[in-house]
């Protein structure tokens, strides 16, 4: 009955409130969007040629002029500029000079073992990191592994179930029988006190009545009587030393 | 594309007037370009895995070549001579 009243109850609720800013009726996660995992870094960067003019350049004057027209714009620049002396030669040019050179043959000699030593440095980072992502695969996977060993291992409650119902039974029946003995040693106890006083009296009756009749007899020994007896003792013994001494 | 979307290099030169009248020249407006363009040349040339000289050195001639332009006037007075 309180089942089939509950839908009823429910429908009678008031309806639900946005709360704040999160509207229950929008829905939630939807698409597969997420910020993970980030697209990996180009291989390589664009195209330069040079080392600072980007090979979009040469593209974008190859339709008109061919190969050689940017070199022919950048010499035609260069010279004009030159004899203008829109550029003007200075000691800084000199100083330009050197630097570049310097810059150019350290750049050329020692270029291919810093990217060498920075790539290194980076694969360490990365294999750092994928170490770990495989390790928390690994971990998940085995216990994903433990649960279904557990899931299975839930099969066998019934057997476990019954040890323990057994093993209370057996306490159960231990102690009903300890109490058992314990009721049969009272009842015993009891028993053998009975017995033992019944005995005791009789015992102590039975000493009594001896040395009541033994004191009447002794006090009805009269003195008369005791030397008749003393006598008749003699005279025994003497006829048996008689008979003895006849024998040897 | 449309025209407003589409970014400088693939502007005609026909229609670079109508492109520019699209922009938008507010402070945010011009904000957001110089951002776009910072980070567009970044991922271009900097943030990539095997870069070479060539993202710095592009930066570096700019510089050089702007400090020059902002000193012209110091240096066209050494010049060597007076009339080219």
């Amino acid at each position: 009955l309180l089942v089939l009243s509950a839908p009823a109850a429910l429908r009678a609720l008031p309806p639900p409130v946005a709360v704040g800013v999160l509207h229950t009726t929008r829905p939630l996660h939807t698409t597969q969007q997420s910020l993970a995992p980030v697209p990996p870094l180009p291989e390589k960067g664009g195209e330069v040629r040079h080392g600072f003019i980007p090979e979009e350049f040469f593209q974008f004057l190859y339709p008109k002029t061919g190969v050689t027209g940017p070199y022919m714009l950048g010499t035609g620049l260069l010279l004009y500029l030159l004899s203008k002396e829109i550029y003007v030669i200075n000691h800084e040019t000199a100083a330009a000079a050197c630097i570049l050179t310097v810059i150019i043959y350290g750049i050329k000699k020692f270029g291919a073992d810093v990217a060498a030593f920075a790539d290194k440095l980076n694969e360490e980072k990365v294999a750092a990191a994928l170490a770990m992502k495989n390790e928390a695969m690994q971990a998940l996977q085995t216990a994903i592994e433990e649960e279904k060993k557990e899931q299975w291992r839930v099969e066998g409650r019934t057997y476990l179930f019954d040890a323990k119902r057994n093993n209370v039974a057996m306490l159960l029946e231990t102690n009903y029988r300890e109490r058992l003995l314990m009721v049969y040693n009272e009842v015993k106890k009891r028993l053998d006190y009975q017995v033992a006083m019944q005995n005791l009296k009789r015992q102590k009756e039975q000493d009594h009545m001896i040395q009541w009749v033994e004191k009447n007899v002794v006090q009805s020994i009269t003195p008369q009587q005791q030397k008749e007896s003393i006598a008749k003792c003699i005279l025994d013994l003497k006829a048996l030393s008689k008979s003895a001494h006849a024998a040897v | 594309g449309p025209l407003s979307e589409r970014p400088l290099m693939e502007v005609r030169l026909g229609e670079l007037h109508t492109w520019i009248s699209t922009c938008n020249f507010s402070p945010q407006g011009l904000l957001g370009a110089v951002q776009k363009a910072w980070s567009s040349y970044c991922a271009k040339y900097i943030h990539v895995r095997r870069g070479g000289p060539a993202g710095i050195s592009m930066l570096l001639a700019g510089y050089c070549l702007l400090s020059y332009g902002w000193n012209y006037q110091h240096f066209k007075r050494h010049r060597w001579r007076k009339y080219h």
